[in-house]
């Protein structure tokens, strides 16, 4: 068993979240703190209810009981705006770019609160080469690992104290898949806090520092991402899998 | 291993697919050269070509703020009629006003009375679309059925309103003294103020396409258009953005309803729904949210409709329904359809 993992005063904080799509109840009691400065894994299999849980946060589909708390404000009722503007960045399942903007104009909207910090830019072409290849070029030109990368460096475009991350490497060949991570690791190491939810148990071990474990609509496990990692038995359990045979 | 699902970047991309989304710009020169190789007189033909670009631009300009209202928050507006109405019934009544500036046998003086006449008539429908918008739209956002219900029952009421302000009886007026009468050219004549609407037309969606290209407002137009949640999740209020393009799509209603009186040179309460057709049929054709696309479809719209109306009287009615479906069968999402995310 590895050493806990330090705590940290949570940024964001669910509790009890409950969320309906029409007549469905997709989300039955969600609790999960994301700790400041650090990246929280959510796991799960498919349909449990982690891309859910992010769009309730960001406030695109809303939770009907429980709580959300971010950076000490409460913000279950909020409008979607309020709530990025809050300081959270969202990159969804779908990336969700604008095909027909460019690459340049896709970033020029991320900056909402004013044109783009030359530094920061630099940063993200540092992570994100190919971006700056295709800066001038409409997003919809562009392939599959590229539009990811334009997803995440779109919110990466202004500093943000929460990054909501849906499944960053979904689909993406292995080198892209390692750009990302570095991208991912770059923001760590800048001291941001990540929610990420991410079937890529290499990445998220690499990534994770705590993690919760989703299933039915429910977190059914949350603690150090060290200690999943380390146990099979557990994971088999929790995910019907091990993070060595994925 | 399967191929990657992916478009070919524009550096991989062949001439022809670097070609094929310009596809329905080519059309308008298209239809005028069929139209030139079909009219046996080359003045008749330059005649005609002027005069059915002049009622693209007015169908633009009327027709614009509707393909955005739909294209940003997927609203079916059928009382968008209501604002050219409106527009018109304004304008002229300024226009009527100042008999002394449109008498007057100077240029400038006459298109200071248009300009007064259509800037009082933007301010009008402006407004009349923002109360249009808060009691009529606002509480039926997501359900298009009740949109397009309720829509036609503003248009009905709106157009009560006008007989009743107005008076039942069709208003005839006449255009400024330099806009009357044609200019000859190459053999042609050729209206003096289908050129100005022409000149007019093109100039406005210059503007609007510089707005959308070139300002940050445009931006999240654009983008609002394609995706709005996603908007809404970079920190932008689409909803105050929405307000904005319903008001100025109304505005340009009534700024086209002007400029539509002054073409037919007579006004009705019913002017505006009645050429809800044409305008619905632009808005399909262009692809829904497509300014652009509505710019294009205006055009062969106007172009079709003056070269069968001379070649072919009786079929002049349907030859907008035929180039829909032509066009359809082409591009079932419309010439320039806006990729929807939602």
């Amino acid at each position: 068993m590895s050493e806990p993992a330090p705590q940290k005063a949570p940024i964001l904080r669910i509790e009890g979240a409950c969320t309906n799509i029409a007549q469905y109840h997709i989300l039955q009691g969600v609790d999960l703190e994301v700790p400041a400065g650090a990246v929280t894994m959510l796991l799960g299999r498919n349909g449990v209810g982690k891309t859910t849980t992010l769009r309730t946060i960001m406030g695109l589909w809303r939770a009907h009981r429980g709580r959300i708390t971010f950076d000490g404000q409460e913000i279950t009722a909020l409008p979607t705006p309020a709530i990025s503007r809050a300081g959270i960045g969202f990159v969804p399942e779908d990336m969700g770019i604008f095909s027909d903007l460019t690459v340049e104009e896709n970033m020029t909207l991320a900056a909402a609160s004013g044109p783009l910090d030359s530094a920061r830019l630099d940063w993200i072409f540092a992570a994100f080469p190919p971006l700056k290849t295709f800066w001038k070029k409409e997003a919809g030109t562009l392939s599959g690992g590229q539009k990811q990368m334009l997803a995440i460096a779109r919110a990466m475009a202004e500093e943000r104290k929460l990054y909501l991350i849906d499944e960053p490497t979904k689909g993406l060949a292995p080198a892209i898949i390692a750009t990302m991570a570095g991208a991912l690791r770059d923001l760590k190491a800048q001291g941001a806090s990540i929610l990420l939810v991410e079937q890529n148990f290499g990445v998220a071990r690499m990534l994770g520092d705590t993690c919760a474990v989703m299933d039915d609509g429910r977190t059914v496990w949350t603690g150090a991402m060290a200690d999943l990692a380390d146990d099979t038995s557990l994971q088999e359990r929790l995910m019907g899998l091990s993070m060595e045979t994925a | 291993m399967s191929a990657p699902d992916h478009l070919p970047t524009m550096a991989q991309a062949s001439p022809w697919q670097r070609l094929e989304p310009h596809v329905p710009l080519l059309l308008i020169p298209v239809l005028a050269l069929l139209g030139f190789l079909l009219i046996p007189s080359t003045s008749s033909w330059l005649t005609l070509t002027v005069s059915g670009l002049a009622m693209g631009m007015m169908i633009f300009i009327m027709a614009s703020g509707m393909t955005l209202v739909f294209g940003l928050m997927d609203v079916i507006n059928f009382g968008h009629g209501a604002f050219i109405s409106v527009g018109a019934f304004v304008g002229v009544t300024v226009l009527l006003g100042l008999s002394g500036l449109t008498g007057a046998p100077s240029l400038w003086l006459n298109l200071l009375a248009v300009i007064l006449a259509i800037t009082a008539a933007a301010l009008a429908t402006g407004l009349l679309g923002l109360a249009f918008e808060k009691v009529i739209v606002q509480p039926v956002y997501g359900y298009h059925l009740k949109q397009i219900l309720v829509t036609m029952g503003g248009l009905i009421i709106v157009e009560q309103l006008i007989l009743v302000i107005w008076g039942p009886d069709e208003i005839f007026l006449t255009r400024p003294e330099a806009l009357k009468g044609a200019v000859t050219f190459a053999g042609a004549a050729i209206e003096k103020y289908r050129l100005v609407a022409v000149g007019f037309g093109l100039l406005l969606f210059l503007v609007m396409r510089w707005m959308l290209r070139s300002t940050r407002i445009g931006l999240i137009v654009r983008a609002g258009v394609e995706n709005g949640e996603m908007v809404e999740a970079l920190g932008y209020r689409l909803r105050l953005v929405f307000i904005g393009v319903f008001v100025a799509g109304s505005a340009l209603a009534g700024l086209g309803g002007v400029m539509w009186g002054l073409y037919q040179e007579v006004i009705t309460a019913h002017m505006g729904a009645n050429l809800m057709v044409m305008i619905f049929i632009v808005v399909i054709i262009g692809g829904l949210g497509s300014v652009e696309g509505c710019f294009i479809g205006a055009l062969l719209v106007g172009l079709m409709q003056n070269y069968v109306a001379f070649l072919e009287p009786k079929l002049a009615l349907i030859s907008n329904i035929g180039l829909m479906v032509a066009i359809l069968m082409w591009r079932p999402q419309g010439m320039m359809p806006v990729v929807k995310a939602k």
